[in-house]
């Protein structure tokens, strides 16, 4: 085993876990500030200055709370249940490329940790597909019923909806002629994705949006009918781990739709100066988180049977459309590589 | 001992005790989780045999896809405990039956493969595991069978939705 490859391989973990749990930080600030913006009010603004330090002290809070399990839950599932839900919001980033090859001290780096592997796109869809697990099992443990009408929700509401997503990806996946996300991206050099794949790109966005149980899809934790949903008996560090990995996916969703569709790291003079493209990857990404937080405070929740519907009538066949489309565009009009 | 073969030894262990565990847990629940766990192992060991399209497959499909449904219908219909009834009368028997002919297979396959019978372990195709290839050959070589069991599955399901439709709603 070359050992400096491996630790080049642990510190690219670490910058990716970290990024994450930074990011989840400030992310609920960033929220918080733009929700507020958008409904005329201040938001936090008390700790420190513009309230930068309003997550460091809901984390301090959060970790002094009581712990509570309750009495008939399922204890080893129910503790189980949160580590299920983070660890899929943090391994999801280990297939996307952040930046074109640097050099640090003579040696070559990709900045990306698995982004060459040929699977993948296929590998973000497993961990979509095993996301599901976390809050399902979370509402079930909890032995209350709001908290499993919530965890059967949501599963059925990822399941519906990762099949509009899993085919959102066959576009780029054409159009680059590759599964390995570093090959998608640096096929957009020239041209973004999105140009020759708006509905692609769309039905991405809300697929996502629900995948991550977000507004206008976050009936899972419908305050008004369900409580608080899979969450509603979890206090303490168990409930901090539930927020942090909904933050994360979002993150994570928002970096996969930048790498799939805006063109990833790619911005003008990449070429030249290579530490450009981890920067023009945040700002794709904040424009997409947004744009989450921009229809959160817009959009009312749908309901659930609309939901269901919309995803096996609308999305889906919008999404098989879209495929055939892309085919025939690629074999006919040499679209792509 | 090789890295290679002591990660294949815990795996093969893990997959092992698991599929163990599913069929000795009284919880559906615990059953099912098990059950996901196994499937998740053994496509760690087809990650170390170079597939990687397949153990993503696996990942996917059964341990994702399939297994939500199956918890999903054990928590709606809460059925979470097995019943501690009597055995079915047959079932001891056929299950005998069964697993002594799979071991049997097991014996046959492991005694021709030492003895060079059966086919030999080649070398490794270019793009061996990778998309590409198991998309080509998938629609080239094996595309009858490949057409024959997606019309079996999508005859499946066309009759698990025939069957159950209510009859009452027929009129609307």
């Amino acid at each position: 085993m070359n050992t400096t490859l491996l630790l080049e391989w642990l510190i690219k973990s670490v910058i990716i876990v970290f990024f994450l749990l930074g990011g989840f930080a400030y992310l609920t600030l960033f929220e918080r500030r733009v929700l507020a913006k958008m409904q005329v009010r201040i938001g936090p603004n008390r700790a420190g200055p513009w309230g930068l330090l309003q997550p460091v002290a809901d984390g301090v809070k959060l970790i002094f709370k009581e712990e509570l399990i309750p009495d008939k839950a399922d204890r080893l599932v129910f503790i189980l249940a949160p580590i299920i839900t983070v660890v899929p919001a943090l391994i999801v980033l280990a297939v996307l490329p952040f930046g074109p090859e640097v050099t640090i001290g003579g040696r070559t780096i990709h900045l990306g940790l698995a982004d060459d592997i040929n699977v993948g796109v296929l590998y973000i869809l497993a961990i979509a597909s095993i996301a599901v697990y976390g809050i399902t099992l979370a509402g079930w443990s909890s032995n209350n019923k709001y908290a499993l009408m919530g965890g059967l929700r949501s599963s059925a509401q990822m399941v519906s909806y990762e099949l509009a997503l899993g085919l959102s990806f066959v576009g780029p996946i054409l159009l680059a002629n590759s599964m390995s996300m570093r090959d998608i991206v640096e096929a957009q050099a020239d041209w973004w994705f999105v140009l020759v794949q708006p509905i692609g790109f769309v039905i991405f966005l809300i697929a996502t949006l629900a995948e991550v149980n977000r507004a206008p899809f976050d009936m899972p934790e419908a305050e008004q009918e369900l409580t608080a949903g899979y969450h509603v008996e979890y206090s303490g560090m168990k409930f901090a781990l539930l927020f942090m990995a909904e933050y994360d996916k979002m993150i994570a969703v928002s970096a996969i739709g930048a790498a799939l569709f805006l063109g990833g790291y790619w911005g003008p003079f990449v070429d030249q100066v290579p530490w450009l493209g981890p920067i023009y990857l945040l700002a794709k990404v904040l424009a997409i988180l947004f744009l989450m937080i921009w229809m959160r405070a817009t959009l009312p929740r749908f309901r659930y049977d609309r939901l269901m519907a919309f995803g096996w009538k609308i999305m889906l066949p919008a999404a098989l459309f879209n495929v055939a489309a892309t085919a025939v565009g690629v074999v006919l009009l040499g679209l792509g590589g | 001992m090789t890295p290679d073969l002591i990660l294949f030894l815990a795996l093969a262990l893990l997959a092992v005790a698991t599929a163990v565990a599913m069929l000795a847990s009284r919880s559906a629940v615990y059953s099912a989780l098990f059950l996901v766990l196994n499937l998740v192992t053994v496509a760690i060991l087809y990650l170390l045999l170079n597939a990687a399209f397949i153990a993503m497959v696996q990942v996917t499909v059964y341990a994702g896809a399939i297994m939500v449904l199956f918890l999903f219908v054990i928590m709606l219909l809460g059925s979470q405990q097995a019943a501690v009834g009597p055995d079915l009368p047959w079932q001891r028997t056929v299950s005998l039956v069964l697993g002594a002919a799979l071991v049997a297979l097991m014996g046959y396959v492991l005694l021709a493969g030492s003895r060079g019978t059966l086919l030999t372990a080649t070398a490794l195709l270019e793009g061996f595991g990778s998309p590409q290839s198991v998309g080509r050959v998938l629609f080239s070589e094996y595309m009858v069978p490949f057409e024959a069991v997606s019309t079996l599955l999508l005859a499946a399901m066309v009759g698990a939705i025939v069957l159950t439709r209510d009859e009452r709603t027929e009129g609307r």
